[in-house]
């Protein structure tokens, strides 16, 4: 029981860790709040779906084909229609929220609204005190922190992750430093959806694919970054965790838990948010006049 | 008789002085005058079913505007207010048998009590935190109507509350007249001094708390408003679909009332009405092609808002019409003068 909650927990808490840092880092640089980001999960998920039970390829190769569509698909997407009116926040916002929509409704065209499976990577299990592990679990906890792993460096040791991270601190000082602002932000906007879209490949063998799963993913998002602190990388991976074992706590241990789980989930969100109204770990910033 | 003539010309004076100079004010005439003459003409009962759940959702929009509009507190979780009225306006009405002119006044003040809850937290935050915290709410409600489904009826909600009235003809009566009478309203609290402060909170909240205004009560007032008047939606879309469900309190009809304002234009009040009046009805005359609607539906909006970021309504109103940069007021297109100071307008 108590090891089967901490496998559930850790699983969709590096899941959501995954969702929350692109989630993040977009809105971070470019003050873009994209409701439409786990659209681009569940589409992820549909590729899987389809280059595996449609097409019979080799599920790994699907993966990283998916992966790259996504994200350009994703950039398409933000150059069509996000970029030409990104200072008004208002309009992005809804244009995200259409975007999203447009996205769920095309794959409830293709696929119909059933629900679907994705066979595993890797069949079998192993027991591990006792309790079902299976091979496939471990994998997704794996490639989630080796791909988090990645990020970090990404941001921490490369030219280009000290550019994203200077126009996230201040977009117009890093413009007059000689930064392009505008290609940062489509290069971040990139990294951004190609998280999302890996988030969406490795947990697509374990839940169940259908149009409508952007849905609690994106909530369960939202409450992580806010709890976390918006902006802050290291929030959004404490705050995954926390929530992930909240929801795993509730939904194991509570009767009707299932329906409760994103209740509890966001009460503890508003719980910290009235204790430390910037989350656990952001910054309050100087408010802009 | 005599006074009767002299106030009569003298509001034909007005009249015509004040509502035909401008194109916006004749349009605003019109829809007043069609919306209530339009039973003379045809008494479709769909058509009417339309126009009823517009004007409802014109409401609900309408009170978005007044808070996330107006004060910029961004609410992503409107739906709360809508769903808190119609389940209280439910459960009154059937567990104690109040009328529609009961059940629907108490839902709204039970949307009131909700807009309080949220605020007082919410009072410490802004901008996006406010926007993601406030969608939380009515899904932690949603949580809490799935755990106890035998108050609430579970997935399935109430149903089976009494008509708003016996005949599609009186509903639509009432519908329209409130959203007209609540429109008014809410374009008037807008165009006073509480308006006013409600403007300033968005543009520069320091400088209203320097000037000696007491920023929170002001806020705390936006979110009773705003509650209210959704609550009076709510309450009327659950008498009206004789159900209130957790339909009522889905993300889906959170955003839906954010894309109405904005592709509307916020800050307007008749912006989001106008635009639940035109997405709403386009909305159910897609019904030829019921897979692809909703595709439509967000495409067109994109679309649009490539052309017009601010919204629909202020998009046309800054091409018919010009404001005289001298005094202030609105004048037509076709004016090479303002038609009060006389300068040259360009």
């Amino acid at each position: 029981m108590i090891l089967d909650i901490i496998i559930s927990s850790l699983i969709n808490g590096s899941v959501y860790a995954l969702l929350a840092i692109g989630f993040s880092l977009i809105f971070g640089v470019a003050r873009i709040v994209n409701i439409a980001h786990t659209a681009f999960y569940m589409l992820a998920a549909y590729g899987i779906f389809y280059g595996t039970s449609k097409l019979g390829l080799n599920p790994v190769f699907c993966m990283l084909v998916g992966v790259i569509l996504v994200t350009l698909i994703g950039l398409i997407s933000y150059r069509l229609f996000i970029d030409p009116i990104r200072e008004h926040e208002g309009a992005v916002l809804i244009a995200t929220i259409a975007l999203a929509m447009a996205m769920q409704e095309i794959m409830l065209l293709l696929f119909s609204g059933d629900f679907l499976g994705v066979p595993s990577l890797i069949e079998g299990y192993r027991m591990i005190f006792g309790v079902k592990v299976a091979y496939q679990q471990l994998l997704t906890f794996g490639v989630a922190l080796l791909v988090m792993g990645v990020v970090l460096a990404l941001l921490l040791k490369t030219r280009l992750g000290l550019a994203i991270r200077s126009t996230a601190q201040d977009r117009e000082v890093a413009n007059l430093m000689g930064m392009n602002e505008s290609r940062v932000a489509m290069i971040t906007m990139g990294v951004s959806v190609g998280l999302a879209a890996f988030s969406g490949a490795v947990i697509a063998p374990l839940t169940i694919v259908n149009p409508f799963m952007w849905m609690h993913p994106l909530i369960m998002m939202m409450a992580v970054v806010v709890l976390g602190g918006l902006g802050s990388i290291k929030g959004s991976f404490f705050g995954a965790y926390i929530l992930g074992f909240a929801e795993a706590l509730v939904v194991f241990l509570i009767p009707m838990g299932a329906y409760l789980k994103g209740s509890v989930a966001l009460s503890i969100m508003i719980l910290v948010l009235l204790i430390r109204p910037e989350g656990l770990f952001g910054i309050a910033f100087e408010e802009e006049r | 008789m005599g006074i009767l003539g002299f106030y009569l010309r003298k509001l034909y004076t007005v009249f015509r002085g004040e509502v035909l100079v401008l194109p916006s004010r004749v349009v605003v005439l019109l829809f007043f005058l069609v919306l209530l003459l339009l039973p003379v003409v045809t008494q479709d009962p769909y058509l009417l079913r339309i126009l009823i759940l517009t004007s409802i959702f014109a409401i609900f929009a309408a009170s978005w505007d007044l808070l996330s509009g107006f004060t910029g507190q961004m609410n992503f979780g409107h739906a709360l207010f809508f769903g808190v009225a119609a389940y209280t306006a439910a459960l009154l009405n059937l567990n104690a048998h109040l009328p529609p002119w009961g059940s629907i006044p108490l839902g709204a003040l039970a949307a009131v009590l909700a807009g309080l809850v949220i605020g007082i937290p919410c009072l410490r935050l802004k901008g996006t935190y406010l926007a993601l915290t406030t969608l939380a709410f009515p899904i932690i409600l949603m949580g809490i109507v799935f755990a106890i489904p035998n108050i609430t009826g579970g997935e399935l909600g109430i149903s089976g509350l009494d008509r708003l009235s016996g005949s599609r003809l009186t509903d639509y009566y009432i519908a329209i007249v409130l959203m007209l009478g609540l429109a008014t309203i809410m374009w008037k609290i807008t165009q006073s001094n509480t308006g006013l402060i409600f403007h300033a909170i968005r543009e520069d909240e320091l400088a209203v708390r320097t000037a000696g205004i007491n920023t929170t009560r002001y806020k705390l007032l936006a979110f009773c408003l705003s509650g209210f008047f959704a609550g009076i939606s709510g309450g009327l879309y659950a008498h009206f679909m004789r159900i209130a469900g957790p339909a009522n309190l889905e993300i889906t009809m959170s955003f839906t009332v954010v894309i109405w304002a904005i592709f509307g234009g916020v800050v307007t009040i008749y912006g989001p009405i106008g635009a639940v009046f035109i997405l709403n009805p386009l909305l159910e005359f897609l019904h030829f092609w019921p897979k692809l609607r909703m595709l439509m539906f967000a495409l067109v909006i994109l679309l649009i808002l490539l052309y017009m970021p601010n919204g629909l309504f202020p998009w046309v109103r800054d091409k018919i019409e010009t404001e005289c940069p001298r005094c202030k007021i609105r004048n037509v297109a076709t004016r090479k003068t303002c038609r009060v100071c006389t300068a040259q307008l360009d």
